[in-house]
């Protein structure tokens, strides 16, 4: 399967009468996007905000971050089963439009999700200080289950990203790059020699807040499953999570995934970039025990030479972690897991909740129990006072003058286990 | 601003004493004097750090007295009231390794002031890194260079009480103490170098040792449920409603210890979860789901366990390092042991 990503650089974003991509400046029509928003009865009210790398903003508290991409070319639509038709995606040619995104914001649902500081201390942490946002600060509909709440902010999100995606679909892109993985016999006759490797992603599927789309299945109503990585770089996976933010992946991220693009990089030149195993992260014993059998058993099957295991989450999926790194091992598949650690305020704890010798080659994403101190901002995006209550956080996180004391935790981002950053920690 | 005051240890071959037939040589203390690598450190330290005294002491003579060849250094530095203690660096040199870190150990628990040693990664002296940072060296003396210079700034750093880095960043062995920095590349670029490598079978270094990990053998069977105290302790968040304790939703930094006494059943009026790691919805519609009150209320009635205790311990297990479960645990099982409970059901979410 074979995409080509055309990358149509955004360096502003700016309201105007009319929505439209031109000299890489994204044009917002909010009256375009609040249409859009309010066709969902569920959301009582949306306010459109734009935070730029430098300005003194906080978004708080952070529910997903999607980039605008669209299809120009091949099979399927952004966001397969979830807003466009389930067609196969991965294929043909997509526009993205590079160096922007679309936050959403709102009312809490739970005690979850993070915060993006454009500027300051906490922007290094996070990759999204770094692009263009266009912030939807979503109310529900009054008396909403948050099931339902959740749905209706996740919705929105991609609606909203998928439309300005398609801004840049006639754009000629900055540039492009292609992406090529071939069948099993294919690829062994043309990398005779080159080691077998796939990804395995393990998605988040541990409930609300903590769900994983696949194709719009709930990834814990699935079975470990084989994708070609290029079909997460038109929007296959997609996130319903955001519980302590620092390890959560946005939609961003599934878009962006950088271990695909790393293995990609070296794909025909040291390895064989095989093809991407999708497992979940279920709550239940069983549950585990089956998916990681499957994954060692489709790694078995793929003839691999070794993989990559990301992690999504922490504490409860460090015992899927071990399980798929022990169990790959054991199939003759080396392996190199990527995780981040809980290793308490002063470094000196035990960092994951499972472990096993087999576990011998770790890349680690930083200590998200680390104390960060974010300075105040001249302007919040958002409720500031979650802050006190999100994962991270503490009674008195919130000071009076505007300034946050937290845990690392509370960044959208900071300690992904898809190795996004470079933040690590020894 | 007066110099830092350094005192340093090195052992007889480093003096230029001699080797193996001179490692019997007993303490001996040269103020105002800078010896072998003490030079280096001198080079380094510029004007900021003085090495007023150089301790010289014999591998064997301190593996084989190391009780009294201890209290005599001691001694022996007390008296010049140093700002900062170095030792070595030892390199692969087993019993010097340990004389420094011994020595080092010494200092810092009796006189509290910063120390610094430095040893190859394989030296038996690396047993003291949890206690003692150690400069990772090369193995033998030709790397004395590559040493101090790790050793001198990181030793002023210590000196000046400024913040330590991350192990990679500042050269030391990894003492256990988790620390934050910014790699070069990113994690996915990481992971897949570390991949080639380990498919190649070249040497790569993993980022997370794994720790030996706690596994706690369950206790013999209660024998007597009918007549027995059970108690409830749950990581599963469940506090009366509105959290009065403001156990955090994520790494709680407490416990909450709640009356149940009269409470036949957990409602969504009355309990909810402080818990952010899980789907909170089914929690909060009806606690018991985490903390099972109604069910022992019923084998109480039922006459098959004695009572429940009237207590419940509770806190919040995401994100929560183990150590800080460590030791909430340590604290209440000792009230729960005090309070006659014969056993504790723990839920966890």
């Amino acid at each position: 399967m074979k995409l080509e990503l055309g990358y149509v650089n955004i360096h502003d974003i700016q309201f105007a009468d009319q929505s439209k991509v031109e000299g890489g400046v994204l044009y917002v029509n909010k009256e375009d996007i609040k249409n859009l928003v309010l066709e969902d009865e569920n959301i009582k009210s949306v306010e459109l905000e734009i935070a730029k790398p430098g300005d003194s903003i906080r978004i708080m508290p952070v529910k997903d971050v999607i980039e605008p991409r669209c299809k120009v070319e091949g099979p399927g639509d952004i966001f397969p089963g979830v807003i466009s038709k389930v067609d196969t995606v991965g294929s043909g040619k997509t526009n993205v439009l590079r160096g922007s995104a679309v936050v959403t914001t709102g009312k809490i649902v739970a005690f979850q999700e993070g915060i993006i500081d454009m500027s300051g201390e906490g922007a290094q942490y996070t990759p999204f200080s770094q692009t263009n946002n266009l912030v939807l600060v979503l109310e529900p509909r009054e008396g909403m289950d948050q099931h339902e709440h959740e749905k209706a902010v996740r919705m929105a999100g991609l609606k909203t990203a998928k439309f300005l995606g398609e801004l840049a679909k006639d754009v000629t892109p900055d540039e492009t790059e292609v992406f090529e993985t071939y069948g099993v016999k294919e690829g062994m006759e043309k990398m005779p020699n080159l080691p077998r490797v796939a990804y395995v992603q393990m998605l988040q599927s541990q409930g609300l807040m903590h769900d994983t789309y696949v194709y719009g299945v709930d990834a814990k109503r699935t079975l470990s499953t084989i994708m070609n990585p290029t079909e997460g770089m038109d929007g296959a996976i997609v996130s319903g999570n955001c519980v302590s933010a620092c390890d959560k992946n946005t939609t961003y991220h599934h878009l962006n995934n950088p271990v695909v693009k790393d293995l990609f990089a070296q794909h025909g030149k040291t390895l064989n970039f095989v093809g991407m195993i999708l497992t979940n992260e279920n709550v239940y014993l069983a549950d585990k025990q089956r998916s990681s059998d499957w994954t060692a058993k489709l790694c078995r099957w793929l003839d691999l030479d070794g993989a990559v295991v990301s992690q999504e989450g922490f504490g409860n999926p460090d015992t899927d972690l071990i399980m798929n790194c022990k169990k790959i091992e054991e199939q003759g598949v080396k392996t190199v897991i990527i995780t981040d650690e809980y290793a308490g305020q002063d470094g000196k704890s035990q960092s994951l909740a499972d472990a096993d010798p087999k576990a011998d080659a770790v890349v680690t994403g930083g200590n998200a129990n680390m104390v960060i101190h974010l300075p105040k901002m001249d302007k919040v995006i958002g409720y500031p006072e979650t802050a006190n209550i999100i994962a991270g956080g503490h009674e008195g996180s919130l000071n009076e003058d505007g300034s946050i004391d937290a845990e690392l935790q509370v960044i959208t981002g900071a300690t992904n286990e898809l190795g996004f950053n470079k933040l690590s920690a020894r | 601003m007066s110099k830092i005051r350094v005192v340093h240890y090195i052992n007889q071959f480093f003096a230029n004493i001699g080797g193996e037939e001179k490692a019997d040589i007993k303490p001996e203390l040269h103020v105002g004097e800078v010896i072998g690598p003490g030079m280096a450190f001198k080079a380094q330290f510029k004007d900021e750090a003085e090495i007023v005294a150089t301790i010289v002491c014999g591998d064997s003579y301190f593996g084989e007295n190391t009780k009294e060849a201890t209290a005599t250094i001691m001694e022996m530095i007390k008296e010049q009231k140093p700002d900062l203690f170095i030792a070595g660096p030892a390199f692969n040199a087993g019993r010097y390794g340990f004389a420094c870190g011994n020595i080092c150990k010494a200092v810092h628990d009796e006189l509290g002031i910063p120390v610094l040693t430095g040893m190859y990664k394989e030296n038996p002296g690396t047993d003291y890194a949890k206690d003692v940072l150690m400069v990772s060296t090369k193995n033998s003396a030709a790397g004395m260079r590559d040493a101090v210079g790790k050793m001198a700034p990181l030793a002023l750093k210590l000196a000046k009480g400024e913040e330590i880095g991350a192990s990679a960043v500042e050269g030391y062995i990894p003492n256990g103490i988790r620390k934050n920095f910014f790699e070069e590349e990113r994690g996915s670029k990481r992971a897949v170098d570390m991949l080639l490598k380990k498919l190649a079978g070249k040497e790569y270094v993993t980022e997370y040792p794994m720790p030996n990990f706690d596994r706690v053998a369950p206790n013999p069977a209660v024998k007597d449920m009918a007549h027995a105290t059970i108690a409830l302790v749950t990581s599963g968040g469940i506090v009366p409603k509105g959290n009065p304790d403001h156990i955090e939703s994520s790494s709680a930094s407490h416990y909450g210890k709640y009356d149940i006494e009269g409470v036949m059943d957990l409602t969504s009026d009355t309990y909810e979860t402080a818990h952010g790691g899980y789907d909170p919805s089914y929690a909060n519609a009806d606690p018991d789901r985490v903390l099972p009150v109604d069910v022992l209320r019923d084998l109480e009635k039922e006459g098959r366990i004695g009572k429940l205790h009237r207590y419940f311990y509770t806190t919040v297990g995401n994100g929560t390092a183990v150590a800080s479960a460590k030791a909430f645990a340590e604290e209440f099982s000792k009230e729960l042991k005090a309070d006659g409970v014969d056993a504790v059901i723990l839920t966890s979410t």
